[in-house]
């Protein structure tokens, strides 16, 4: 596919977007931003969709026995195997002689950076016609908020509390966009959930893909990151402002940031105001701004822009 | 019976299996390679690049993919094949429980080899027994044709509406995998009328959206359980009838649930699960010329199992062996377990030992097998013999 068919696709704005709710009636916790990226990218893909979820806080809040929370083919998979469950129904409703419907996962950080990264692999590999929707909250939040690899620097989470000797996590985010683009996968982009326009673009963009696709959202999560439940989009657009979460996308061989800002907002506001980050030094943050320098900088002269 | 046209080819178990598989016509084949089972993988791989076989080969990245795969394809509705054996059944465990719990009639062979540590690529039962609660309808088999023509079953069987039940197909790892036998190639429209095209109400479609595997509260787990114990005893009756009408179209017939073999005037009687059962055929059959009398269980099936049967056994005869491949560690066979567990039930107070050995691919001699009979006939009448015993050990012990 190339970019021009991309621009032909019929843009979706929240003016023609469907009224149908196809994720409601679900226990996610108030302002949880995975469920709004869950809902937004099932509006897009609508309901010729069959979609998989490992355990982790989406499957939990949405398929509670008997109170069913998908209006669309919907499944809990394991944990590591949403990738390969995902093919699966793929290729057998191929099989079957299907057509025309579309394969979405939507994975958790943990779910998708560590323990399923093998089975997503083996999936852009195999390039399967399944979107991956990973949505990135920074730690394993179903089990209670513990470290995962998308948790960032200076983070205190359950696993890595924040004392005298340890500030938090000692590691930075793995470079989840870039292992993925790796592949040479056909189409993946970073987004957040505090710029919802760019994120549905993005769906749609891979909704019209065939073969493997893959967008990391940042979801903001009020219960894991010590936020108020009224702030999840501003504090997911905040992410991207301050140059911490940055949006781009791989296509053909080419990274392309699709923001690139002259001049970023503090960084120091937006830890903050977090709950998650509130021990965190002046040296510490200072840490964060060079780490986020450096990436920048990478980004820019590589990256188209 | 039909007019038998006889096709016979010489070749491996695991080309049998591959055959098997071929006839039953999957939709999606999954599966990670893994000695011994691989000549399966190869062949259906060339079998679907050759166009005899119509089917999507997935190159899954590990085992857990493999069977997951399959899962999301039966979701869908579409008949799925997996292979494995040993240290990939057991990487693949976690996703087995939610093929059975989610009630996905996936079929997988499974060459059975022994497991890590020490490493052997050679065959014992470990690997498959150790997962006998996994929620899997399992069947061993004695030889290829057994082997082929249980594949073709094991799709009527796991799809039955009554069951919907993954199953697993056990076939010896080297002994049966890799050694060459005449083997007769079923007719394919014979084969599609046995075995028709799945149907299932368990399955996701636009028609009908469904949420499935979902997570249960304590309200409700019970009863999914209850129910999955249920089909596995619907089951029995099942796999009686497809057995039935297999011989009858196909004329080969594998008695169901149990082999019997000399058991209604046998005094001693070996219990065997795979291949092993070969060898102990010829050594009962020669003691048997010599006046012994001697018999065999063939076991079939471990899940379910067939407490019937030996109950029922266990009234006719005097002395029962059971022959393991298999160690519970810290404990006994697992098969012995599970004969003990209905011999209990049944009353019935007849000699019982238990032989463990063949492990890690040990040659289980005519010899030992004919020591085994010796020991069964004389613990009729004096009992002073270890209940559990490991055969043919090479170092010495003071027990
Ligand atoms: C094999 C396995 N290991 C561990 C777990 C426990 N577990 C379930 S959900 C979860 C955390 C999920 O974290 P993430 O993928 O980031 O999703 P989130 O809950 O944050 O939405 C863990 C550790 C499991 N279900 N399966
Ligand atoms: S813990 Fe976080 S991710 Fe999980 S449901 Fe609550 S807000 Fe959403
Ligand atoms: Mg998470």
């Amino acid at each position: 596919m190339t970019n021009d068919t991309v621009l032909k696709i019929p843009r979706i704005t929240p003016k023609n977007m469907t009224e149908k709710e196809f994720f409601y009636g679900h226990k996610a916790c108030a302002g949880c931003g995975g469920s709004v990226a869950v809902r937004l990218a099932l509006k897009v893909l609508g309901e010729r969709t069959y979609t998989a979820l490992p355990a982790g806080c989406m499957a939990a809040v949405g398929f509670i026995f008997p109170q069913m929370a998908f209006n669309t083919n919907a499944l809990i998979t394991t944990f590591p195997g949403v990738a390969s469950m995902a093919s699966g129904i793929a290729a057998g409703a191929k099989a079957l002689g299907q057509k025309d419907f579309k394969t979405v996962c939507f994975a958790g950080d943990g779910g998708t950076a560590d323990i399923g990264l093998q089975a997503l692999s083996g999936m852009i590999d195999r390039d399967d016609d399944v979107l991956y929707i990973c949505y990135d909250n920074e730690a394993y939040m179903n089990t209670g908020i513990q470290k995962s690899g998308l948790t960032p620097y200076g983070t205190l989470t359950t696993t890595t509390p924040a004392g005298k000797n340890i500030h938090g996590t000692k590691t930075n985010k793995k470079n989840l966009f870039e292992i993925i683009a790796a592949h040479d996968i056909k189409y993946a982009a970073t987004a957040s959930i505090g710029y919802p326009q760019d994120y549905i673009n993005k769906v749609n963009k891979a909704k019209h893909i065939k073969g493997a696709t893959f967008i990391h959202v940042y979801a903001s999560c009020p219960t894991g990151w010590g936020t108020p439940t009224n702030t999840s989009i501003e504090i997911a657009r905040e992410a991207v402002d301050c140059g911490l979460i940055f949006l781009a996308e791989y296509q053909n061989g080419d990274y392309k940031l699709n923001k690139n800002p002259k001049e970023f907002k503090s960084v120091k506001e937006y830890l903050t105001k977090q709950g998650r980050f509130k021990h965190m030094t002046d040296a510490d943050i200072e840490q964060v701004i060079a780490y986020r320098d450096m990436k920048w900088e990478r980004m820019r002269r590589n990256w188209n822009s | 019976m039909e007019n038998l046209k006889t096709n016979k080819i010489f070749i491996s178990g695991d080309e049998a299996v591959a055959h098997g598989v071929r006839l039953s016509r999957p939709h999606v084949i999954a599966a990670y390679p893994i000695t011994p089972q691989t000549i399966t993988v190869e062949r259906l791989s060339e079998m679907v690049e050759n166009g005899e076989l119509d089917s999507d080969y997935m190159h899954v990245e590990s085992e857990h993919s493999a069977l997951s795969a399959a899962m999301g394809a039966s979701s869908v509705g579409a008949r799925t094949f997996t292979a494995t054996s040993s240290q990939g059944l057991l990487y693949m465990v976690e996703a087995m429980h939610y093929a059975s719990g989610g009630r996905y009639p996936i079929v997988m062979m499974n060459a059975n080899r022994s497991v890590a540590l020490p490493w052997s690529i050679y065959g014992d039962q470990r690997d498959s027994l150790s997962q006998l609660d996994s929620g899997w309808i399992q069947v061993y088999v004695e030889d290829a044709q057994e082997a082929l023509d249980m594949m073709i079953q094991a799709y009527k069987i796991a799809e039955h509406a009554k069951v919907l039940t993954p199953m697993m197909v056990n076939l010896d790892g080297f002994i049966l995998t890799h050694t060459y036998e005449m083997v007769e190639i079923p007719d394919q429209a014979m084969v599609d009328k046995f075995l028709p095209v799945f149907e299932t109400p368990n399955k996701m479609c636009f028609e009908n959206p469904k949420n499935m595997a979902f997570s249960s509260q304590p309200d409700d787990n019970t009863e999914f359980k209850y129910q999955q114990n249920q089909a596995m005893f619907d089951a029995i009756e099942v796999i009686e009838q497809t057995e039935k009408e297999f011989g009858e179209l196909f004329g080969r017939n594998y008695q169901s649930m149990v082999e019997e073999i000399n058991c209604d005037d046998a005094d001693a009687v070996l219990v065997t699960l795979g291949s092993i059962t070969g060898t102990v055929r010829v050594v009962m059959e020669q003691l048997r010329a010599r006046g012994l009398k001697v018999g065999i269980l063939k076991i079939r099936y471990m899940r379910p199992f067939p407490e019937k049967e030996i109950m029922a056994l266990s009234h006719k005869i005097k002395a029962i062996g059971v022959i393991d491949k298999d160690i519970s560690f810290g404990y006994e066979g697992t098969i012995f377990t599970n004969v003990n567990s209905a011999l209990a039930k049944s009353n019935a107070s007849i000699f019982k030992k238990n032989f463990i050995g063949g492990l890690g691919g040990r040659d289980i001699t005519k010899a030992e097998i004919e020591k085994m009979y010796h020991d069964l006939l004389a613990g009729i009448t004096s009992n002073n013999q270890k209940t559990v015993e490991f055969f043919n050990l090479k170092v010495e012990t003071n027990d």
